[in-house]
């Protein structure tokens, strides 16, 4: 378990607009869906993202398209790293029959099979025994193409998890366990739901490779994922990465989080990603207030007409109730 | 890679064998044909070859990448399951016993019953589990029969059948089909009754009901290990005037109502026979669809046939199964009140 050492010189000018970019979308769009479900007008259970934007844009650029990855409820910025067009999540989010599954599966599940996103699930751990199958697939096909499953540091609780990671080292899969350490479980601090919260060691154990790293930090994240990804690539079996971050925010969009130390709080704002990599890109990068209003007021733009077109979308009509419980429509003498 | 069924009535060589053998031949066909059918499970490799030996012999012809011991993890086998069909394999998981199925519940009920609705047609899951249940031999958690939790959510296929044959055919329709299927297998009929099994790739087509003896009088509705004990029943029955005819159902979901509610018309008295415990078991939705549909027809009410509402009994001093004579009075008192 080590923690790589800062590289901030491999940032291309492309590089640094797709990552602050990427990582604006997500700060704008999760907090505008927050407002949404506050005042009533989305009515989906959101989870919100903000504290994991590093983390998630770093992702973006370690991966391929053709990677695959099986994230959970809290996927605004998995899905977005992953190229998945940003009004297609928002029209699910509101239900609508533009949206990525029809309007039939809401925020907290997002399949879009042309980015390699293939699944999100709702039940805390359920993740990670799926992307095994789709790591034992990649394997059996002889791909090198990597598969990542996201989760959070509750779900290392769940036996799932410890099936699927022993599953993944036995049989060496291309399974890149990225666990978004944002310290709560709900209400409930890490430090009183695990007897160890040294979640890379205990990762260990199953006899893969496990880094922790601060995932406020870009650069280094970036660089722990970059060097996961290449060995998962290079076949020498699963990687678990446990990115620390903390939640910005409460564990739902309309949940109140007082509960939340104060300071503990504070101090994580000061690394807010976005703003922290907007410094970064002035005050490092050679980037002009110019330069960085540009990619502002475009994303800015994207997400308001994201939204406007979401919730202008239509419904799903009554027809689509029964498409896609079985492969062909069945009868069931319901409704006769 | 999906195969044609053979043409009806086209000459099939057959070979007599027990239902076991039936559905390993199944599967070795089913992996011959396609190279994306994948077996995982805990102890199914050679030598042993699966606890029930239903996979014995498959890791040494297609090779242990191909038919793949697993850990004890239940969750696991069937996630990974999951993700092999996401990625375009037609895996078949084994569960041992039908009561670990709880285990992995979260699994099949939640993922692999409902990826293909959440997203909207994007990410299917069609996998096959297979499972064995039977008999009371091994006590109250390695016996009770489960099907109606899964014919209760939406999305997962489940299919039962009562003999060799159609455990051959049903299993091949299972590992090809294109949504995830429960395939459960009786102890008690995979290793005693031999049939004469068609060679090759056989298919029975999910959804289609038996009517395996022809009646007047009553009918009598059931599936998997009770089938026998039915038919039986059945013969009793044409000894004293009574003519039953005897429906297999063979898979639960789809449920071929069609053909129930062809032969009830017919007949006015229906009963149904299973092992699953009878409160809230498959026979109360059967009978209830029966009477929303036939009610003007009904001579009597339909009675239904299932195990006793305890835990399956270790004695054989104690049963909660059906008995003959629970399915020959319910028919007596049906037919001659
Ligand atoms: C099996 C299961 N149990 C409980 C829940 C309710 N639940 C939803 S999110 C959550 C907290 C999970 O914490 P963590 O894994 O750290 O992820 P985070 O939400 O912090 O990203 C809980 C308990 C659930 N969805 N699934």
């Amino acid at each position: 378990m080590t923690a790589p050492a800062t590289n901030t010189a491999e940032l291309d000018r492309a590089a640094c607009e797709r990552i602050y970019e990427l990582m604006l979308t997500t700060q704008l769009a999760d907090d505008t869906a927050r407002e949404e479900a506050k005042a009533g007008r989305l009515q989906a259970a959101f989870y919100p993202v903000r504290g994991l934007e590093a983390v998630c844009a770093a992702l973006g650029e370690v991966l391929r398209p053709d990677d695959q990855l099986v994230s959970t409820y809290r996927n605004l910025g998995d899905a977005l790293a992953k190229g998945m067009p940003l009004p297609l999540i928002l029209a699910e989010l509101y239900g609508r029959a533009t949206g990525v599954s029809k309007g039939k599966g809401g925020a907290m599940h997002l399949h879009h099979t042309p980015t390699g996103f293939m699944t999100t699930t709702g039940i805390v751990g359920s993740g990670l025994p799926i992307a095994v199958g789709l790591g034992l697939g990649a394997q059996l096909d002889a791909s090198d193409r990597v598969v990542v499953t996201t989760f959070g540091d509750g779900a290392t609780s769940i036996g799932a998890a410890h099936e699927a990671m022993n599953l993944a080292a036995l049989w060496k899969l291309p399974v890149l366990f990225l666990c978004q350490n944002n310290q709560w479980g709900e209400h409930t601090p890490i430090a009183e739901y695990a007897g160890s919260t040294d979640l890379a060691n205990r990762a260990a154990a199953y006899g893969m490779t496990a880094h922790r790293v601060d995932g406020f930090d870009l650069f280094a994240t970036l660089q722990c994922l970059r060097g996961a990804v290449e060995d998962i690539r290079a076949g020498h079996g699963p990687v678990f990465v446990e990115a620390m971050t903390y939640r910005l925010t409460g564990h739902t969009g309309t949940a109140d989080f007082s509960y939340v130390p104060a300071d503990e709080l504070a101090a994580a704002m000061q690394r807010d990603p976005a703003p922290n990599f907007r410094s970064w890109l002035l005050q490092s990068a050679g980037w002009s207030e110019d330069d960085v209003r540009a990619v502002k007021e475009r994303t800015e733009q994207a997400v308001r007409d994201a939204f406007t077109a979401a919730q202008e979308s239509p419904l799903p009509g009554p027809e689509e109730l029964y498409t896609d419980v079985f492969a062909t429509d069945l009868v069931t003498w319901e409704d006769r | 890679m999906t195969l044609a069924p053979p043409a009806p009535g086209a000459e099939t060589a057959t070979e007599e064998m027990t239902a076991a053998v039936a559905m390993n031949s199944a599967l070795d066909a089913a992996m011959a044909a396609d190279d994306k059918v994948i077996l995982l499970g805990e102890d199914i490799a050679d030598p042993i070859g699966g606890v029930f030996k239903v996979t014995k012999g498959l890791s040494s012809k297609y090779g242990t990448h191909r038919v793949r011991a697993t850990p004890i993890s239940e969750q696991a086998i069937v996630g990974t399951a999951i993700g092999l069909s996401m990625a375009g394999y037609r895996p078949v998981a084994e569960i041992m016993f039908f009561d670990f199925i709880t285990v992995a519940m979260d699994q099949i009920v939640n993922h692999a019953a409902k990826l293909r609705y959440m997203s909207g047609g994007v990410t299917p899951a069609p996998i096959t589990v297979r499972t064995s249940v039977g008999g009371s031999r091994f006590g109250a958690q390695h016996s009770q029969s489960l099907e109606a939790w899964f014919m209760h959510t939406p999305g997962i296929k489940v299919v039962m059948p009562s003999n060799p044959i159609d455990a051959k055919g049903l299993l091949a329709s299972c590992v090809f089909d294109d949504d995830p299927c429960l395939f459960i297998e009786h102890l008690n009929l995979a290793y005693s009754n031999k049939a004469a099994v068609p060679l090759g790739d056989y298919r029975v087509p999910l959804g289609k009901a038996a009517v395996l003896r022809p009646g007047r009088d009553l009918t009598l509705i059931t599936y998997g290990p009770t089938t026998g004990l039915v038919s039986a029943a059945a013969e009793t029955l044409a000894g004293e005037g009574i003519e039953a005819e005897v429906i297999d159902l063979r898979t639960l979901m789809p449920l071929d109502l069609e053909t129930v509610f062809d032969s009830v018309t017919r007949t006015r008295r229906a009963i149904v026979v299973h092992e699953a415990t009878q409160f809230l078991g498959p026979g109360a939705e059967i009978a209830a669809q029966i009477t929303e549909q036939l009610f003007g027809e009904l001579l009597g009410p339909v009675l239904r046939v299932g195990a006793r509402f305890t835990p399956v009994p270790f004695s054989s001093g104690l049963t909660n199964f059906p008995t003959p004579d629970r399915i020959l009075s319910a028919a007596r008192s049906l037919v001659r009140p």
